[in-house]
């Protein structure tokens, strides 16, 4: 089964090599993403197998290449089998909405080879048994998706955003380095196997600090999340699919892989840094959702919420996994994937529902949108659900997880510390609160674009999208709408992961009735997703029928309704800003230090009443600036350096090494 | 070993740091070249010593590179060098000398304070070889830094080479193979270095490193 995976990865890198001939001609481009869609499944599919696979030993593939000391070691575990059919789902149904929408790149040649290799680096940090090809693929992932943001090189925006993700993802990288640095101890064994025997002690809390750091860069922890929003939407759509469906939970593959499971048994502490950056990021992340109004900045914030939530259920694990608690740590543990794979699935749907629009219309901005739902029934459908399916509402999957994640919260009284005893109710409210405001955004969101009037031309003129996106987007939506119906079979699948990271598993769920899902006991809680469907399939139809019938016939025509619409420019409507205006006065003084400044002429006076918001990012400004400020000097300081003479190069290296001498000297 | 054999040997590597202080505050081109031989002699003969203590006949050969080529040839080179710049009458101007001798003193201290703690693994024997090895090296960059003509920076070069032969012959087991590839390289900076001084001087009729500082940039 390994053997099969790791072909898989090969024959990804082969297409990105074709790519770079096939690219040239819109069948060939094609083509290319028909057998990435072909591959990603095929791989998907050996990841299904394995993780239903009853326990069986790592079987894992050598590869004659690595590091001098070391070989490489491919393999699928059920952890990396869980995430690599979450990511190669995502990428089969992505790389299918890319048949179709792929096309329309202006320079192909530089989308597509990169593409099967971003896929195919992913997968290979998945299927690492070793650091070494762990790094690779990290490396491989970072690099292609860098040069995919850079491929529409020509908007300075999207340069700028390009050197900011590149920095931040080598700053990543250095971080992951030195964790497996850290693993692998003195005698520098750094396949997992050899760092689990040897789980040198000591050094768990760096691992956990670097790991927040490197994995947490990647997929977007405040305040690590600078590059995200930028880098996201400065790529093709389906792209911005992938960077922020897929490419973000091979990041939270990364944290697991490392604090749950190299960095040996923790210690109830190590779950309070975690718990309060992930209750921190997911507000944040919804509170930028809400003040954007570009349509993919808005998502890639969301996914900064997003990846909040799952670092919550995280956090609860590590949590309960350290106080012995082990079947509550399984609870919290498989709420955090099943986000995970709730996320991947319904961002990547935004985001090709966000593209379809762009094509479409030409436009990213809200203000500038409207009214779609006519014109694109088939992706508004999808984006609807998808919408609904973010906001956690049942009956889709986003309700199950979040609700799972919730479960896990109220068992925290059983903790034996008071201080995560104290925090974790906190971090409930905060994902409670940020829960609601992401409903609001995403309200926001599906009304601005899809409901009302055009509000431009190009809104106005939009045509539906390509049969391939269609169906792509649909079958996203589709598997949402199951993934809620049918929550025990995607937490029963989960168990060996469950066992695999925290030492215990969920008690089975599919002999329950109804498809409900008891996570803990029966008098306690449970939640059937059909059941709710049904009732809600129930209501509407009861609704319909009695709209349609109960309700009067009788035809009426008046002249239209002046309240809101007291002319009938579009430009009137209901608006982005306007929505986001009373969440912006509750939150927006402290959080993004808003100024408001209103410019009202006088009664009489023609000239033009003027609202003007500032806002204004204070992690940027608190925590990136002065970091820039303080590099720039340097190099400006450091510049001097290139003019010194000879004489003064050997003096500085001969005081180099004196004063390491005396550092060794005075050591001990 | 006996007492006696170790004291030889450390009264040859000692001799070599003596001969470092010596070459580091000689300011004429003659004196200076027959210092720098002095100190290739005194290092073949505490290689050959080494040969001899560990039965190593390999080392025997180091030595003797040690002997040929930087005993004799290269300052017999770089004395025919001196002749044809012109500077073998030039008195150079050393940095102050006391604080230099100083700082060369708390040098040795430190590389002893270094190293005895580091090989505390190794035997009494090793350990103070090393010592004197770093030592060297020390001084011939001191030399390299405190120098402006090019051709005592060449000799401080050489003499820092000559400590790392002292510390690796010392070390027991380094092969031949790397003791001739470190005494080729040698060889070739000497040649590169040699060709590159004819080539300053032809532009700019000094081998005073200043002279260079100040047209950086369009020559060379």
């Amino acid at each position: 089964m390994s053997q099969l995976a790791a072909s898989g990865v090969g024959l990804l890198l082969a297409l990105s090599v074709l790519g770079i001939f096939a690219a040239r001609r819109t069948p060939g481009t094609r083509l290319i993403y028909a057998a990435c869609a072909a591959v990603c499944a095929g791989l998907a599919g050996v990841a299904l197998l394995r993780l239903l696979a009853p326990a069986g030993g790592l079987e894992s593939v050598e590869i004659p290449i690595g590091l001098p000391l070391g070989r490489t070691f491919l393999g699928l575990d059920p952890l990396s089998a869980a995430f690599a059919l979450i990511v190669n789902l995502a990428a089969a149904i992505v790389s299918g909405y890319a048949i179709g929408y792929g096309v329309h790149a202006r320079e192909p040649q530089r989308v597509v080879p990169f593409y099967p290799a971003f896929i195919a680096g992913m997968n290979l940090v998945l299927l690492a048994q070793d650091a070494f090809s762990f790094l690779v693929g990290w490396e491989l992932m970072s690099l292609a998706s860098w040069a995919l943001v850079l491929s529409e090189h020509r908007s300075p925006e999207n340069r700028h955003a390009a050197l900011v993700y590149l920095i931040m993802a080598s700053g990543g990288a250095l971080t992951l380095l030195l964790a497996f640095g850290l693993l692998a101890g003195p005698e520098g064994g750094y396949s997992f196997e050899a760092i689990r025997r040897v789980s040198a002690s000591g050094v768990g809390p760096i691992v956990l600090l670097l790991a927040l750091l490197g994995a947490g860069s990647k997929a977007g922890l405040v305040p690590l999340h600078a590059w995200l929003p930028l880098a996201h939407p400065a790529a093709p759509s389906h792209v911005s699919a992938l960077m922020s469906g897929v490419m973000t939970k091979v990041a939270v593959y990364g944290f697991v892989r490392l604090v749950f499971d190299l960095a040996g048994p923790p210690a109830w502490w190590w779950s309070v840094p975690v718990l309060v950056i992930a209750a921190v990021t997911a507000l944040l992340g919804v509170l930028y959702a809400l003040m954007e109004h570009d349509l993919k900045r808005l998502l890639a914030y969301h996914t900064v919420e997003n990846i909040g939530i799952i670092f919550i259920g995280l956090g609860l694990a590590l949590a309960f996994e350290a106080s012995g608690l082990r079947a509550a740590a399984a609870l919290a543990f498989a709420a955090a994937i099943f986000h995970v794979f709730n996320h991947s699935l319904f961002k990547s749907l935004l985001f090709m529902g966000s593209g379809a629009v762009l094509n479409a219309t030409g436009e990213r901005d809200m203000e500038r949108l409207g009214g779609l739902i006519k014109a694109m029934p088939a992706t508004a459908v999808a984006f609807l659900v998808g919408c609904i399916a973010i906001s956690a509402l049942p009956p889709f999957n986003g309700f199950v997880s979040e609700w799972l994640t919730f479960q896990a919260i109220l068992l925290s009284p059983q903790l034996p510390q008071w201080v995560p005893r104290l925090l974790v109710p906190a971090v409930g409210a905060t994902l409670a609160c940020s829960a609601a405001l992401a409903a609001a955004c995403f309200v926001k969101a599906f009304g601005m674009t899809f409901l009302g009037r055009p509000r431009t031309q190009a809104a106005s003129s939009a045509a539906e999208t390509d049969r391939c996106s269609q169906i792509a987007m649909l079958s996203l939506a589709l598997l949402c709408l199951l993934a809620g119906i049918l929550p025990g079979f995607v937490i029963d699948s989960l168990g060996a992961v469950t066992q695999m990271a925290v030492g215990a598993r969920l008690a089975p769920q599919s002999g329950q009735a109804w498809l409900r899902i008891v996570p803990i006991d029966i008098h306690r809680s449970a939640y059937s997703g059909l059941l709710v469907f049904v009732m809600i399939l129930l209501a509407a139809a009861a609704t319909a029928f009695a709209v349609r019938r109960v309700a009067s016939h009788a035809l009426r025509r008046s002249a239209a309704w002046d309240c809101g619409f007291p002319d009938a420019s579009p430009a009137t409507q209901y608006t982005a800003g306007s929505f986001a205006q009373p969440i912006r006065r509750v939150f927006g003084s402290v959080v993004f230090r808003a100024r408001e400044q209103l410019t009202m002429p006088r009664p009489g006076d023609t000239a033009v009443a003027r609202l003007q918001v500032e806002l204004r990012d204070t992690v940027w400004d608190a925590l990136y600036t002065p970091i820039i400020r303080f590099v720039a000097a340097t190099a400006e300081r450091l510049n001097r350096m290139q003019f010194l003479t000879i004489r003064n190069y050997l003096t500085l290296v001969f005081a180099a090494l004196v004063a390491l001498l005396i550092i060794v000297g005075t050591w001990r | 070993m006996s007492p006696l054999d170790s004291d030889i040997a450390h009264l040859l590597a000692g001799s070599m740091v003596l001969l470092s202080f010596l070459l580091l505050y000689q300011d004429r081109m003659f004196a200076l070249l027959n210092v720098f031989a002095l100190h290739a002699y005194a290092l073949a003969c505490s290689v050959a010593w080494q040969a001899y203590l560990q039965r190593a006949p390999h080392l025997f050969i180091t030595a003797l590179i040690a002997l040929l080529f930087k005993g004799v040839i290269i300052p017999l080179a770089l004395r025919r060098i001196v002749v044809r710049l012109g500077i073998h009458r030039s008195i150079e101007t050393v940095v102050s000398v006391g604080p230099t001798m100083l700082f060369g003193i708390a040098l040795v201290g430190l590389s002893i304070v270094v190293m005895l703690p580091v090989t505390q693994a190794e035997g009494p024997f090793v350990r103070e070889d090393l010592a004197f090895a770093l030592s060297v090296l020390l001084l011939g960059f001191l030399m390299m830094v405190t120098r402006r003509n090019a051709v005592s920076q060449v000799i401080g070069f050489m003499s820092l080479e000559n400590g790392l032969v002292l510390a690796a012959s010392g070390a027991r087991g380094m092969p031949l193979v790397v003791e001739i590839s470190v005494g080729f390289s040698v060889l070739i900076a000497f040649i590169v270095i040699g060709i590159f001084l004819f080539r300053i001087r032809e532009r700019f009729d000094t081998v005073d490193l200043q002279a260079l500082d100040m047209s950086r940039g369009e020559a060379l």
